[in-house]
């Protein structure tokens, strides 16, 4: 089971905001996706190691040397609001937070 | 264009002897998708322009087996100068900069984009119900689904819209779908095939492959966009074989495992009736069958539900509204920006995939979700690995149902969970796997999934078309097609 609390805690952390119904039909799908979830519990893993990468996992290195790649002009072409050539957003610093 | 009747060979023979230019090709190609979509919805955007690449093509000459071929790319590969989405709102206007290694390998090749084809929001889904834009519609039945996470592209490639199509495969995404069609699609071996320019999902999962209505067909395809890249380190450095020239359907003395756990107690008797013809075709090929046992496959969808929504969580953070994609409007901060463009931009199927995979990686759960499935995971491909030291294909049904109605599992996810489960094992051990047309069950497509050992794409080109050879069910006419017999 996952409470109405972890939810919230849950969506907070994942920057999303739900509705009150949504909050509602979320805490019931996730518990009981959760539920199934815990099933996992009954695998014994003692000295097991996890795998959390594929294929050959060694380090790739590369020169240190700079490759041009796109443009300002394209890289522009997809922001949603600017200004001098500068990528537009709402205030991140509120008035007096700083002081 | 009706492609039902055509292979690759069939239309580079035709560009060659000149019975018809590329760009004719590709114009009868977009009649044939504007023509069939009105019942379908395959595409999210067709590119017209794709003629005057077809123009240029005729002009400086056909060349290699794919040159001048109009094929389907599913929206999650990124298209430059081509609009792609992953189906999402939040993308909804992108526009791409670049293009995938996978597109830019086909297009030397000569291969045209012909369009971007429907999915599941960021291929998250089973159905193609999840999409922004969308259903698409199974040619064999307008009511039921293609399939998910690339029901576009398989819809498209079964309705003869194209002669094949790309798809990508994280828990099933091409073979389930590919099932649900009556084609053939494979996932490659992870690490076959580069990931530049897909757009994420679950990056250890994550696969490009191919989808066609002739086993060679995918073969000339897969031959021709895999191989080491640069700027994808998981990229495998090892040869590419020409799959399409080492094609052999002789089956004698293949050693075929069927694990037992596969033939799920909840299937539906239709397809394993199905499947076990195929199985006792191989037989008479001359193949031997082995029953083994995977006792850990009965949490793979557990390990698959935590490792991928985790790594799906980590993926989408990058979209906030400030570089690309959706911005909400009438916010007052930064904070606002990012959580508004969030929940208006993402659908609820990935705004849950992100919301468990938050909950498996947050503190307090962490060792208990997602270490205890990446453990779980090396057991399981413990598991697959020793069946396969001793067998050469591991084979099974592709789904555990033929395909369902539209609407019938959505506000189910569970149940659209548990209709993965035979398809994730493959994605977990990161073993190539693939879907072959095995008949039909109550009219609607059923197919065969076949794994080998990693980088063994060909043993299972081989058997797959050994058993299309003997079956043909490429002759078959999707059931929904107007005017087709």
């Amino acid at each position: 089971m996952i409470s109405k609390e972890e939810i919230l805690h849950v969506a907070e952390l994942a920057n999303l905001k739900l509705k009150d119904d949504q909050v509602d039909s979320f805490v019931s799908q996730l518990g009981k996706i959760v539920s199934m979830e815990d099933k996992l519990s009954s695998v014994d893993t003692t000295n097991i190691e996890p795998t959390y990468n594929m294929g050959d996992t060694s380090t790739t290195f590369r020169e240190d040397k700079g490759i041009h790649t796109q443009t300002r002009e394209q890289m522009f072409e997809n922001v949603p609001e600017s200004e001098d050539n500068l990528i537009k957003v709402p205030t991140i610093v509120e008035k007096g937070e700083d002081e | 264009m009706n492609y039902l009747n055509e292979t690759i060979d069939s239309l580079h023979k035709k560009l060659v002897d000149k019975k018809i230019t590329s760009k004719e090709l590709t114009e009868q190609t977009l009649s044939g998708i504007k023509e069939k979509d009105e019942d379908i919805s395959a595409f999210i955007t067709v590119n017209d322009a794709a003629v005057d690449t077809a123009n240029t093509i005729d002009e400086s000459g056909i060349k290699g087996s794919l040159s001048g071929i109009p094929i389907a790319f599913k929206d999650n590969i990124v298209s430059n100068g081509i609009k792609t989405t992953a189906a999402s709102k939040i993308l909804y206007n992108f526009m791409p900069v670049y293009s995938a290694t996978v597109l830019e390998k086909l297009e030397n090749a000569g291969v045209i984009n012909i369009g971007k084809t429907n999915m599941d929001e960021f291929a998250m889904g089973s159905s193609t119900e999840t999409s922004f834009f969308g259903n698409t519609h199974n040619p064999w039945n307008l009511d039921s689904v293609p399939g998910g996470s690339s029901g576009g592209s398989a819809a498209a490639v079964a309705s003869g819209e194209v002669v094949a199509a790309l798809g990508t495969d994280t828990g099933g995404s091409i073979r389930q779908p590919a099932a649900f069609n009556g084609i053939f699609g494979i996932k490659p071996t992870y690490g076959r095939v580069s990931r530049w320019g897909i757009i994420a999902f679950s990056s250890s999962l994550d696969q490009v492959g191919v989808m066609s209505k002739r086993v060679e067909d995918s073969a000339t395809v897969l031959s021709a966009m895999a191989g080491h890249d640069y700027h994808d380190s998981t990229s495998s450095e090892k040869e590419v074989p020409d799959y399409r020239a080492d094609l052999n359907k002789d089956m004698t003395g293949v050693k075929i495992a069927i694990p037992k756990e596969f033939w799920h107690e909840g299937a539906d008797p239709e397809v394993i009736k199905q499947v076990n013809n195929a199985i006792d075709t191989y037989k008479k090929l001359g193949a031997t069958v082995d029953e083994v046992s995977l006792p850990t496959l009965k949490h793979a969808v557990e390990v698959y539900y935590i490792l991928a929504s985790s790594e799906a969580s980590s993926n989408l953070q990058r979209y906030d509204g400030v570089r690309y994609g959706f911005r909400a409007k009438d916010v007052k901060n930064i904070k606002d920006l990012f959580v508004n463009s969030r929940s208006e931009g993402f659908g609820d199927e990935v705004k849950r995939r992100i919301m468990l995979g938050t909950f498996a990686l947050s503190a307090g759960a962490y060792d208990a979700y997602f270490k205890k499935a990446a453990q779980v995971r090396t057991i399981f491909i413990q598991e697959m690995g020793k069946v396969l030291e001793n067998y050469d294909l591991i084979m099974g049904p592709s789904t555990t149902s033929a395909a369902f109605k539209i609407g019938a599992k959505i506000d189910d996810p569970l149940a659209m969970y548990m209709n993965d489960i035979l398809t994730i094992p493959a994605n977990l051990a990161g073993l190539p796997a693939a879907s072959v047309p095995a008949g039909l069950a109550n009219g609607m497509p059923v197919g065969l999934q076949i794994m080998a050992k990693p980088f063994n794409e060909q043993a299972i080109f081989n058997a797959a078309y050994a058993l299309q050879e003997e079956n043909k069910f490429y002759e078959k006419i999707p059931t929904a097609l107007k005017g087709e017999d």
